[in-house]
């Protein structure tokens, strides 16, 4: 086959060779328009799983490859002039005219010819052939031509880089964050020589137009680079090479191959820096074409067997590295973290490593995640002390007695420190032993909003189980606040007896707290129980139902009364009674629930809320009646109690309340004396979709947390302590509703006993 | 979790005695359930018509459809065929339904093909009513009905499966997409306030033999599949071939979560039924009941 590879870089190159090995008889040729001694960028780097690859791929460079790497375990990261390392990351780089000299001489030894400065402007030029490799980068001359064919789709970053050098040694993958009076600068940088380092320096764009970069020449570039990192490069010199500040070119391309012309490497995709994987990409693309090749006499199989192996990992590393672009470019939301935990928060950005992971790679880091986790947290707890009046003795307000060594002897502290879900939480006077929620849901029936002893006994399991918060699920605090007959409420004198039989036993028996969650159901109440399916009206016996605006919440609902002052005042009304009715049953934290579409969230969303009068309209105005009620639960409620409310951070709808939002209105929470915020998502109308999945809460808790600057409690399926320890320590959230699938087993075994 | 086994009412050349006999002897043992699958243009028995076949015949199994293209069916005459297979089986019907992935089956049945996510949920709301109602009859031998699954879900179509579905029937591939797909629905259905566990279904492809037998397998799901393009190898490929692999495949699915898998043959041979039986029975926990 006579086969022409456009572009002698990493992966023409590679592709060249393989092919060439497998098959002699192949007549291969490599077109280049640069020099052969002409190269761009400075050091790439390889994971040991892609070094791996490369060794059953073509021994011979493979061993050429590793005798000039430079490998190292260590990632340093300089943040507001403090070193966090940590180690036990294998990642090793060569310069990347190494690589290409080895693989030139390589492709030589085998008999490819090479024509090096030769520009081809026109696919005609060419010539003949029977397969055209087009490995010619971003820039790819083939895919152009063929545009419309390949349908190839760019996207630039927000941010600013630029690829330099330094003739710096370093000893560890190094992160450098620093501030100016232009902005924050983050620069990547790594060894790959032995002499040299590579150093990309990047900004987001207001930085880099304060700056006045954007008039910059590539000198003046340096210059301010070398002034900027003088602290960190210990008189080390910057160097450049051709470069440029650039905004990265995300390249997708949905087809790879057309008739007998195929592409590969930059040409066809791109991953953003902040992964590395661009040259590793580009050379696994050479292996999988050739091994298609090798075992394909037919040349449209081969390249749709390809393309067909190729396309979901790319896809994978893509989004990977379109995350981690995102993260780089919204850093500033991390800047008020410590940090040890803005490290950890970086190191565990991907969500591929987790709390464990870090702690098996570097155990020492490991013990100084836990132990910063818990001065942190005991910290808080004295900090906040007497911030709020003290009650008598012997109220559930005193610290337990296990909590005082952390708080009085500090010279003990920060020896040994327990993982950060045993950690303790101060809320206002309450003290939560360790991080863990949990929050059972009723199985059974009740009658009157009576809890039932299977209601119970499911709390009390859950608050012996070793969880540090206890919250209900959402409790009726008016007989048409339920959401079905069935569900429990607190709006009678024989609620509060029930409840106060149960605060008492969990705080004589358990360590835990908990918190009553307050709720009015709104437009999803007078429905079947939902073990028949969710927002089923009653089949006789429904109630009149109010809402912020009179809209059913699905085709087969009934239409809300949209709710008026007087209604309004009734519910206020009512929520004061049940917040009093809350305190005398001794809960230690009231939730009020403003989310998923109840009566208080259908007020915040503009879907449900069509209001023209002051409680419509802007978000202030939609927010107008939620604050109003909330200030004067928080009037009632004991001063040194904390409330949480739990939110729809996302309506999950376009055209709906979104996070952005979801941050204003944690922070109108927060300046009206919300302790904590609980984040869930969605149910604010029956066409919210949000992605489901593992921790799917997490990025929304984390917005919410660090732009904000509130406490936020969140679920969304958390099973495993990892997962706690991850999100904890990086900053994400502060407690964690867990949900591992033994729960069911316990609150079954709970219930079971109840009825017997 | 318990192991159900497919009926090979899809495989081509399946004759009534086959259906029958099949069927007879899944209902003595060790499967849980009999399974079919849905396609309008093959050469292959309709889902519903096939299980009340057999319906008269087995007194144990759970008689499951994964999946029945919903949006082909009027739901008034489906919410009626379900209601009679669940009383003529006396409530042993799982109806899993779904939007199938062939838009030559929505072609031959003169169904719109755009929008039937919408039919289908549209079906999935009403279904339970029709049931529940006793309007259109027969009068329902469960009082909430058969019960309900949906399957082929996008990532957003879990706010669905909750709202309206008792569970998740999985479309096939490695336990770790399994697992990831549970992870999904456990997450919405928790999200949603549903109290307990959706029912999460799950199926396989076997075929169990000499190599000719494979081979027959094989064939059958890249004939199966071929609509899918390059996707039918891939497919195909899952197929298992051997004991260990089955049993493999079974402990996957079970640590990921699964409440029943079936197993659907792909040779339609009874010597296929006996082989898997012999394989649970030597496994000693999958055991009916």
């Amino acid at each position: 086959m006579k086969i022409v590879i456009l572009g002698a870089g990493p992966a023409g190159l590679y592709s060249g060779l393989l092919i060439k090995k497998t098959n002699p008889s192949h007549d291969i040729t490599i077109i280049e328009r640069n020099a052969a001694d002409v190269t761009y960028g400075w050091g790439v780097v390889f994971s040991d799983r892609t070094l791996a690859s490369f060794q059953r791929a073509d021994n011979k460079t493979y061993e050429q490859i590793t005798d000039q790497f430079v490998i190292w375990d260590a990632i340093d990261v300089y943040y507001r002039d403090q070193k966090i390392s940590c180690g036990g990351h294998i990642i090793s780089s060569i310069s990347r005219k190494s690589l290409l000299y080895i693989l030139q001489r390589r492709c030589l030894e085998l008999g490819i010819s090479i024509k090096f400065s030769c520009e081809i402007s026109n696919l005609a030029e060419l010539g003949d052939y029977d397969l055209l490799i087009a490995a010619d980068g971003l820039n790819s001359i083939v895919r152009k031509t063929y545009e419309s064919i390949f349908k190839p789709s760019l996207e630039f970053g927000k941010a600013r880089y630029i690829w330099l050098g330094a003739d710096k040694v370093l000893d560890a993958f190094t992160f450098i964050f620093r501030e100016n009076e232009h902005g924050l600068f983050q620069v990547h940088s790594y060894p790959f020589n032995g002499t040299t380092s590579t150093f990309i320096v990047e900004c987001d764009e207001a930085s880099w137009l304060k700056a006045g970069l954007d008039s910059a020449d590539e000198a003046q570039s340096l210059a301010y680079c070398q002034q900027l990192l003088a602290n960190n490069l210990d008189g080390a010199t910057l160097l450049s090479n051709n470069s440029k500040w650039i905004s990265f070119p995300l390249l997708k391309t949905q087809h790879w191959h057309h008739k007998n012309i195929v592409l590969l490497g930059d040409a066809i995709h791109t991953a953003h820096f902040s992964i590395g994987s661009g040259t590793k990409l580009a050379m696994e693309d050479a292996i999988a074409l050739s091994s298609a090749l090798e075992q394909h006499q037919e040349l449209e199989t081969a390249l749709n067997e390809y393309e067909l192996e190729r396309k979901p990992v790319v896809e994978i590393f893509q989004k990977a590295a379109r995350e981690s672009q995102a993260y780089f470019e919204t850093l500033k939301s991390y800047l008020a973290l410590d940090p040890v935990q803005f490290t950890f928060n970086l190191l565990t950005r991907s969500g591929r490593i987790t709390y464990d992971d870090l702690r098996l790679r570097d155990p020492r880091f490991g013990d100084m995640v836990d132990r910063w986790a818990t001065q942190q947290a005991n910290s808080k707890l004295s900090a906040t002390n007497g911030r709020y009046p003290e009650r008598s003795a012997g109220s559930v307000d005193t610290p337990p007695p296990s909590l005082t060594p952390f708080v009085t002897l500090s010279a003990a502290q920060g020896l040994v420190a327990p993982p950060p879900m045993f950690t303790p939480m101060r809320l206002r006077n309450i003290n939560l032993h360790n991080r863990i929620v949990l929050s059972p849901l009723s199985s059974c029936s009740v009658q009157d909003g009576m809890p039932g002893e299977i209601n119970t006994k499911q709390i009390q399991s859950a608050a012996a189980s070793g969880a540090g918060l206890v919250v209900t699920e959402p409790i009726a605090i008016s007989p048409d606040g339920r959401i079905t007959p069935a569900g429990i409420g607190l709006y009678n004198a024989n609620h509060v007896e029930t409840w106060t039989r149960l605060v008492e036993s969990i705080h004589t028996h358990t360590q835990a707290k908990i918190a009553i969650q307050l709720n009015h159901s709104g437009r999803r109440g007078s429905t079947r129980p939902r073990e028949e399916g969710l927002d089923r009206p009653l089949l006789d016996g429904n109630w009149p139902l109010i809402s912020a605006s009179s809209i059913p919440y699905t085709p087969y609902s009934q239409v809300p009364k949209a709710i008026d002052r007087a209604d309004m005042d009734r519910v206020r009304d009512d929520f004061l009674l049940a917040t009093r009715k809350a305190q005398e049953a001794g809960f230690d934290m009231v939730q009020l629930n403003f989310a998923h579409g109840y009566l208080l969230a259908s007020f915040i969303s503009p879907l449900s809320n069509l209001r023209n009068d002051e409680y419509g309209g802007t978000l202030e105005h939609r927010m107008r009646f939620p604050l109003e009620l909330f200030d004067a639960v928080r009037a009632v409620w004991p001063q040194e109690r904390p409330i949480s409310v739990v939110i729809s951070a996302s309506d999950c709808v376009k055209g709906g309340f979104d996070i952005d939002e979801a941050v204003i209105v944690a922070k109108m929470f927060k300046e009206h004396g919300c302790e904590i915020i609980a984040i869930v998502t969605g149910q604010t109308t029956i066409d919210s979709e949000p992605s489901y999945g593992r921790g799917f809460l997490t990025p929304f808790s984390d917005r919410i947390r660090n732009e904000a600057g509130i406490p936020t409690m969140v679920g969304g399926y958390i099973t495993t302590s990892d997962e706690v320890n991850t999100m904890l320590a990086a900053g994400r959230a502060d407690l964690c509703i867990m949900n591992p699938p033994q729960l069911h087993d316990l609150y079954w075994a709970a219930s079971a006993t109840a009825q017997t | 979790m318990q192991v159900g086994v497919g009926l090979p009412s899809t495989v081509p050349g399946t004759q009534r005695q086959l259906i029958i006999e099949w069927a007879c002897r899944a209902d003595k043992g060790p499967f849980s359930s009999l399974g079919v699958l849905d396609r309008m243009v093959y050469d292959s028995y309709d889902p519903l018509m096939t299980l009340g076949a057999v319906a008269g015949i087995t007194h144990r199994v759970k008689l499951a459809t994964t999946i029945v293209i919903g949006p082909l069916h009027n739901t008034a005459l489906l919410a009626k065929t379900a209601a009679s297979l669940d009383a003529l089986s006396s409530g042993r019907l799982v109806l899993g339904l779904a939007v199938g992935a062939r838009k030559d089956d929505y072609i031959a049945a003169g169904i719109d093909y755009r929008g039937r996510g919408k039919r289908l949920t549209e079906q999935l709301s009403s279904l339970r009513s029709l049931w529940e109602e006793n309007h259109i009859g027969p009068k329902s031998v469960r009082s909430n009905g058969p019960d309900l699954l949906v399957g082929g879900l996008s990532d957003q179509g879990y706010a669905r499966m909750v709202r309206y579905t008792d569970g998740y029937v999985h479309g096939g591939g490695p336990p770790r997409a399994f697992a990831r797909a549970a992870d999904k629905a456990y997450a919405a259905w928790s999200d949603a306030g549903r109290p307990g566990k959706p029912q999460l279904w799950a199926q396989g492809y076997f075929a169990l033999g000499d190599d000719a037998v494979k081979q027959t397998g094989y064939h059958y799901l890249r004939d199966y599949y071929a609509f899918t393009g390059p996707f039918a190898e891939r497919i195909a490929s899952g197929l298992l071939t051997s004991p260990q692999a089955v049993a493999q495949f079974m402990r996957g699915y079970q640590d990921a979560g699964c409440d029943e898998l079936v197993l659907f043959p792909t040779v339609a041979d009874l010597a296929q039924l006996d082989r898997l039986a012999e394989i649970l029975h030597g496994l000693g926990k999958w055991r009916a009941g």
